[in-house]
């Protein structure tokens, strides 16, 4: 197959975090995991925008799971997706061998690493170049609340943060180390957030790229609305679910030949892969 | 810096508590900390102490709680210590699963609807058959702990059964398969499980052979090395004589690092047998939903 690049992303600044910046009465949209669904990133970019969203973020782990790799760097692209990078990036990117998910099942590996391969085939070289350099954290100061934006947790990339596995002094703590009011990240492909001290908040904004566990086909993103955007507040966090085209997905999943489970889990909205390092609460939530 | 081969505790994540002491019902061969009903080596931790420890723990900003002995049931207050630490944080209990009663089992469950938290089982079998799990942990010890593991699920537990491996590391897959099989027939239809391997220490030492001399972590081997697999790295444990550096060298005088939590964030020099096999084999005593590879970090500024 010919692996073409679009030219947008040849520039290489575009789809990249600016940092610092300084943004007043705003609403912005944060994506997280994509997992190759380019069909839910292209129908979040036109949800988020339909409800005013201005800024546009991802939150990284464009690769994995769903089909043709490459597609979801157009929608990056034409609709100026800031991203910062996931595991699944920094591997992909610097041609490591596994996801970096750090699972131990033989099982889990095995569906990790039929879908690391087929992403790491079928992403071509200029976007393997792009993902390897995105910075792993973002900071935005909007309307003086400072903002933290990462993958799994400031410290670590690939850091699992579960809402029954995570205490709230741990996240106060976090929050108090890196000096933010709001922390968004993703990573466990489930959406949460924790109130914590002084008005700040953990947000977990959800994944683009599988439903929830939950026997729904539906994915999550979320809105940050600050200043006159949100009366209730210094600020306002709204998740949102995103239908999309699903069962096109999934079709296309068969045609390249992805494993059954996948699709399984995009039809039904239940996780048949990777379950091991589910905590009770969230396994329990499950079928499997 | 510390000279090597010294580890720096990179953040207090897990609190463990040594809850039951030394005290166990049963007396496996394998112990590592050589657990039997008349140790009291180290004592039971009450409530009270362990509500002290947890309202000490927030300034550390702990992640996840984690309670051993011994056998933790056998500690009468163990019951109402995991419900005020379901308050606090996800809390993991270590036991035999051999001597529940089903109305510690019923509060139990209704403190985990309570929490935000999760409140995980980690139930000690070791091997899919009486005849690989009797000798090592007792005569009737399987049957014992498998009518355990179906109490458990009874209450809607799924309890994470862990097995020291007494087997070669390359039959692990075929152990495991097995021991899924055995669980599905027992009603735990989505078992989870995992291996330990050995440690060379307390009873263990007796039963097979202790460490050698060159078994030990080297200046040069933690060149290169991922210290945060350690667990001594990002846990401390209670035990009724003040903080220790981790739950497996509490017989080393070493090991116990003070009185407060601030004391024991002291660095650890790796100079024990069993951290040869921690440095071999990783994270070896927390769950799998913590593990994670370190991976390095960049900011755009
Ligand atoms: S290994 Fe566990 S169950 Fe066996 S004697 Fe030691 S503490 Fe008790
Ligand atoms: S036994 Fe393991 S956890 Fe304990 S100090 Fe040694 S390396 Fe660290």
């Amino acid at each position: 197959m010919l692996l073409v690049c679009g030219d947008g992303l040849n520039d290489r600044n575009i789809g990249r975090l600016n940092l610092s910046n300084l943004i007043n009465t705003m609403q912005l949209a944060f994506f997280g995991g994509v997992y190759n669904n380019y069909l839910a990133l292209d129908a979040a970019v036109r949800d988020a925008r339909g409800r005013g969203a201005e800024k546009l973020y991802c939150l990284g782990d464009l690769g994995a799971f769903g089909p043709h790799p490459d597609r979801v760097f157009d929608v990056i692209h034409d609709a100026g997706v800031e991203c910062i990078q996931g595991n699944y990036d920094n591997g992909i990117g610097n041609g490591m061998d596994n996801c970096q998910c750090g699972y131990t099942d033989p099982r889990d590996n095995h569906f990790a690493q039929i879908s690391y391969d087929y992403t790491y085939e079928n992403t071509s070289q200029c976007h393997r170049d792009w993902m390897k350099e995105l910075p792993t954290e973002g900071r935005l100061e909007l309307d003086g609340l400072s903002v933290l934006l990462c993958h799994g947790s400031p410290r670590k990339t690939n850091e699992f943060l579960w809402q029954s596995t995570t205490s709230t002094h741990f996240l106060n703590k976090l929050a108090d180390d890196f000096e933010s009011e709001l922390i968004f990240g993703t990573h466990t492909g489930i959406h949460w957030e924790r109130e914590l001290s002084r008005n700040r908040r953990f947000v977990n904004v959800g994944v683009l790229g599988r439903p929830e566990n939950d026997g729904r086909t539906n994915v999550w993103y979320t809105l940050l609305r600050t200043g006159d955007d949100a009366p209730s507040g210094p600020y306002e966090i709204e998740f949102v679910p995103l239908v999309y085209d699903h069962e096109r997905l999934a079709r296309e999943m068969a045609g390249e030949k992805l494993p059954e489970e996948f699709i399984e889990t995009i039809m039904s909205g239940w996780w048949s892969t990777c379950l091991e390092v589910l905590p009770s609460k969230e396994r329990r939530a499950g079928i499997y | 810096m510390v000279d090597c081969p010294t580890v720096e505790l990179q953040a207090l994540d897990e609190l463990w508590f040594q809850v039951a002491g030394t005290r166990c019902n049963l007396k496996c061969t394998h112990c590592f900390i050589s657990c039997s009903p008349h140790n009291d080596s180290f004592g039971y931790l009450g409530l009270e102490e362990v509500e002290r420890r947890l309202k000490e723990s927030i300034e550390h900003g702990v992640k996840e709680y984690y309670f051993t002995g011994g056998e933790p049931f056998l500690n009468r207050e163990m019951v109402p210590i995991l419900e005020l630490t379901l308050q606090y944080g996800p809390a993991t209990v270590l036991t035999n699963a051999t001597v529940f009663k089903t109305d510690w089992l019923e509060r139990l469950r209704d403190a985990e609807a309570a929490s935000i938290y999760s409140l995980e089982f980690r139930v000690s079998i070791d091997g899919p058959t009486p005849e690989i799990n009797d000798p090592i942990r007792g005569e009737n010890t399987f049957e014992r702990a498998m009518r355990g593991v179906q109490m458990l699920v009874e209450y809607g537990f799924m309890p994470i059964i862990t097995m020291t491996r007494t087997w070669e590391l390359e039959e692990d897959q075929d152990v495991l398969g097995r021991f899924r099989q055995v669980l599905h027939e027992y009603g735990y239809t989505r078992p989870r499980l995992k291996v330990l391997p050995r440690l060379q220490i307390g009873a263990e030492a007796t039963r097979t052979e202790g460490y050698g001399v060159h078994d030990r972590v080297t200046c040069e081997m933690m060149d290169d090395y991922d210290a945060g697999q350690l667990i001594c790295t990002h846990s401390r444990i209670v035990t009724d004589r003040g903080v220790a550096v981790c739950p497996i060298l509490l017989e080393a005088p070493d090991a116990h690092l003070g009185q407060s939590l601030s004391d024991a964030r002291t660095p650890f020099a790796l100079s024990h047998g069993a951290c040869y096999t921690c440095y071999q084999y990783g994270a070896i005593c927390t769950n799998t939903s913590v593990n994670q590879i370190e991976q390095s970090r960049s900011t755009i500024t």
